[in-house]
């Protein structure tokens, strides 16, 4: 009897709780208050004319990238998007090298030839964003490919958006990945809308994830603003993917607080269904609410992360501000390797 | 003969050296589509598969985008993908990939990864394979920066510019003129390299020079013992590579013989003719011109069908022998 409801105890208590220590889950917080002031910050000194070009920020889906990430090693390798910033941050890079690739500085992870839409920290692991939908996809596979054939024991998780499971690369992409058992977890961030377009009107099966039974490997759907169920399910894909059992599929349902790009309107949804997510369903919400009825934090301490936080946005700015620009004259460095 | 030169076709010299890379170097590795048992569309890989198994000559579905991107993707993280599209045109699918993924990384990441990655693209007409399976798309390749693109014309090149292009750190496209496949030559043993940019003139010669690609250096050749027997004595460049095209080697043959022709197959508008006529006419090469410059390309249409069409739509040996006697009259 004792038994029996000390098991029902341990199931009410979330994933996270219950496999991660405190000193993990605070920082869990800090990185999803981190991911969310880099891309408040990159939007002011957007709308001050410091950062050119245009940019996607991923405010509201924190919880993913986080949460996906969890179970990766240092030398596992990720795939990212055109709303990628978050995997930048989850994935270990730091905030003052992307503001600064963002100002297109020399110090910048990509020494300003990339901006936000390529952004990458190959040291990390991140292979990049990419400025294609999908243009990931099928390179993750490549890279798991290098995996299984180096036997060097890493996975790579491929994110791409909603909008991306319609192009013919994910089908070709998924489908080579499973007749080959690569060590890839496949994650489609569905946020409802493929720029202004709804999963709703593009896609003809309700859950993205549906689609893994066409190519015979593992997929399951998550609410993606839930931490604990994001990490739970990379967990067991992850895993398997490292036991050599090959690819899944992972749908976490998210949502976009801000606009698709910095033109976007919003002339495809209502205010009141933004206001709900943001309301209801904001991740960094959820999570500080868990953390304070599990005992990990209390509002002092989830106060002293937000500071914190503050304080690395600010000197990650003020890296960027003062780094150099790149010499016109060097514009043709990098394109080959002879010329660097 | 030295003993250690044979006669290799184009195809086996080409297999010969996927087999010296594959025998040496653990991360090389080939994919494509029946490339296994098959042997490939062209037995370019013939058997491979038997002596290196299905792990490393990689049978891949008829997914042009996703492979090509697949091979990217081991490029970047340590292999040495040898990717072969079953025809050039199929390139055409996988565009994304070799266009805004493979030529581009390397810059976008500011230098932080580089991309060896090998693709061959068997090219051109002459098979009788309509307008799909026919194309000449070099040009298209050789207008994207991060690119090298390659046109052996010869076993003796096609084996050393393969191993060449698998010591390079960047992209290299190679693209294979599939009547040439059969084409037999001297080939040395072992492993050598012919460095990519650099052109070699296959027939010295002093009134006018021609400038040619892939098969049509074979074409400028035939011509050229032609018109020297009329005392014309042209010089014949292989071009070799077209990006980076070598400047040098052409700026000094055309300030020496004072006439230019351009020989190649692919489509004659915004080709390769164009870039080489501008190039000369940018440079101290246009002040020795005696003549306007000669471009011989392929037709302003989709390669043909019928057999006699499909011929006329390509430079042939007469059109060149005509071209070079245009450009020599007046001539001292």
């Amino acid at each position: 009897m004792v038994q029996t409801m000390k098991k029902a105890a341990a199931e009410n208590v979330p994933y996270a709780f219950r496999n991660y220590s405190p000193e993990q889950l605070r920082e869990v917080l800090h990185k999803m208050h981190l991911i969310r002031r880099f891309e408040e910050g990159a939007e002011d000194a957007y709308t001050r004319g410091l950062i050119h070009g245009t940019m996607h920020l991923s405010i509201g889906q924190e919880a993913s990238a986080m949460g996906i990430c969890m179970p990766l090693k240092p030398d596992d390798q990720i795939t990212s998007t055109h709303r990628g910033h978050g995997h930048c941050i989850a994935k270990g890079a730091q905030v003052d090298r992307m503001f600064a690739e963002f100002f297109g500085k020399t110090t910048g992870y990509c020494k300003g030839r990339g901006g936000s839409m390529h952004i990458a920290d190959v040291s990390a692991g991140n292979l990049g964003a990419n400025g294609i939908v999908a243009g990931g996809i099928p390179i993750a596979v490549g890279a798991a490919l290098s995996a299984k054939m180096q036997k060097n024991g890493k996975v790579v998780i491929c994110f791409f958006g909603d909008g991306a499971n319609n192009e013919g690369a994910f089908h070709e992409s998924l489908n080579m990945a499973s007749i080959w058992k690569l060590p890839v977890v496949f994650v489609c961030e569905n946020n409802g809308y493929g720029m202004s377009t709804s999963t709703a009107r593009s896609t003809a099966v309700a859950n993205i994830a549906d689609r893994a039974v066409a190519y015979s490997m593992p997929g399951v759907t998550v609410f993606g603003n839930d931490f604990s169920a994001v990490a739970e399910a990379s967990t067991e894909a992850v895993d398997r993917a490292r036991r050599g059992e090959g690819p899944s599929l992972i749908e976490t349902k998210t949502y976009r607080h801000r606009g698709h790009s910095k033109s976007d309107r919003n002339r495809y949804r209502t205010k009141e269904e933004i206001e709900e997510w943001k309301a209801l369903r904001d991740p960094i919400s959820l999570f500080e609410t868990e953390l304070k009825q599990f005992g990990i934090m209390d509002d002092a301490a989830i106060a002293k992360v937000r500071e914190t936080v503050e304080a690395e946005i600010a000197a990650g700015i003020a890296f960027a501000k003062d780094s150099p620009m790149p010499s016109t004259a060097d514009v043709l460095n990098f394109v080959y390797t002879e010329q660097q | 003969m030295d003993a250690a030169v044979r006669e290799l076709s184009y195809s086996q010299a080409i297999q010969e050296a996927m087999a010296i890379a594959l025998e040496s170097d653990p991360r090389v590795f080939l994919m494509g589509e029946d490339i296994g048992v098959y042997g490939g569309a062209f037995q370019v890989t013939g058997d491979l598969v038997e002596r290196f198994g299905t792990d490393r000559v990689i049978d891949m579905p008829i997914s042009e985008l996703g492979g090509a991107g697949v091979a990217v993707g081991a490029a970047v993280t340590g292999m040495r993908p040898i990717f072969e599209f079953q025809f050039s045109d199929f390139a055409t699918l996988a565009l994304e990939q070799i266009v805004n993924q493979a030529a581009k990384m390397r810059f976008m990441l500011g230098g932080e990864v580089s991309v060896p990655l090998v693709m061959r693209f068997p090219a051109g007409s002459g098979t009788g394979a309509a307008a799909q399976h026919s194309q000449s798309l070099e040009a298209w390749l050789a207008h994207v920066p991060g690119l090298k693109v390659i046109q052996p014309a010869t076993p003796h090149d096609a084996k050393g510019m393969l191993l060449a292009a698998l010591q390079d750190p960047d992209p290299v496209m190679i693209f294979e003129h599939k009547l040439l496949y059969k084409m037999k030559g001297e080939v040395p043993a072992g492993h050598y390299t012919v460095p990519i940019g650099k052109a070699e003139i296959r027939k010295a010669g002093k009134d006018a020079t021609i400038v040619a690609t892939s098969i049509m250096v074979h074409k400028a050749l035939d011509a050229a013992a032609q018109l020297m027997a009329e005392g014309i004595d042209v010089e014949v460049i292989d071009l070799r590579t077209i990006r980076p095209i070598d400047r040098e080697t052409v700026i000094e043959s055309v300030k020496k013989t004072t006439r230019l022709l351009c020989v190649y197959e692919a489509v004659k508008t915004l080709g390769i003719g164009a870039e080489i006529s501008a190039m000369i006419a940018e440079s101290e090469a246009f002040d020795y011109l005696d003549a306007p410059i000669m471009r011989l390309g392929g037709s302003e249409s989709p390669i043909p069908y019928n057999p006699e069409l499909e011929k006329a739509a390509v430079p042939q040996v007469p059109d060149i022998v005509a071209g070079i006697r245009k450009l020599a009259e007046g001539r001292r």
